[in-house]
């Protein structure tokens, strides 16, 4: 199934984290499988629920704190103990989003959105839903399924799994 | 290199199968090109997006995101889908004679 020799033709995509760093590389990745006729889906667990939140979708934020990658817009490291200054997350956010827009990479909702009408998957976790008190009001109108991990594995089948 | 053969005339493609020569391609060709992948009939849709794509290339030496073609072409994100099933990203910019986009997104 997974013979790295053989076109891939479908994938499926776990979203875990809540930060735009931990939301982004899965968005992109399920968004370009679509571009490339590959069969996508993307499952949102743990802090990754953030992004199909209706009410936090728009927020989410970069971590300053404990980033030991993180650099300053003059390209220098910068101290990991400037990250907890008031601001400082909220600024690098900033600066990371208004990035993206130039490479045209979209806001969180309009990219699902656009990965939804490309005719991906996109599917909540039934356990971080019943974690974190969650009912389906709480989440985007775009998705389309609660899942348990079981119900996970059945629509993976046939793909390679990918945890980000 | 690939040469195919379209009504009687060699054409050279380069290593992803994109035409070689942006200077061969016509309508003939497009169709011709989207025969191969699958797509038996260019509609007016199809055009409307092919025509836009050429035009962005000319400007900015590059096929266009899918954001901004669907932004802009006024054919959306469910419909390039419809057009170009299989990637539409790729196989539109194929058809319009273009080489392999370079972005992600």
């Amino acid at each position: 199934m997974n013979n790295q020799t053989e076109e891939i033709k479908k994938v499926s995509i776990i979203i875990s984290r809540g930060s735009l760093d931990g939301v982004y590389p899965g968005l992109i990745l399920s968004n370009g499988a679509r571009m490339e006729g590959i069969e996508a889906n993307l499952f949102f667990t743990f802090f990754g629920m953030d992004a199909i939140i209706d009410k936090r979708m728009d927020n989410l934020s970069i971590a300053t704190v404990g980033n030991a990658a993180m650099r300053l817009p003059w390209g220098q490291k910068m101290p990991t103990w400037l990250g907890i200054i008031p601001g400082m997350a909220s600024f690098a956010t900033w600066m990371m989003k208004k990035e993206m827009e130039k490479l045209d990479v979209p806001p969180v909702r309009e990219f699902l959105q656009m990965i939804k009408d490309a005719g991906a998957g996109i599917y909540a976790c039934k356990l971080a839903m019943d974690m974190f008190h969650l009912e389906r009001k709480d989440l985007w109108e775009g998705v389309d399924d609660i899942l348990t991990v079981g119900d996970f594995y059945q629509k993976a089948a046939g793909g390679p799994i990918i945890f980000t | 290199m690939a040469v195919i053969e379209i009504s009687g005339k060699q054409i050279e493609l380069d290593a992803d199968g994109h035409l070689k020569n942006l200077s061969d391609w016509n309508e003939d060709i497009a169709k011709a090109l989207a025969q191969e992948e699958g797509i038996p009939e260019l509609t007016d849709r199809h055009w409307l997006v092919i025509n836009y794509m050429r035009q962005e290339f000319q400007k900015n030496n590059d096929a266009p995101s899918i954001r901004k073609l669907t932004k802009e072409s006024g054919v959306d994100t469910k419909e390039l889908y419809q057009l170009f099933p299989k990637g539409p990203a790729k196989k539109a910019a194929k058809i319009a004679g273009l080489p392999k986009p370079k972005g992600c997104i």
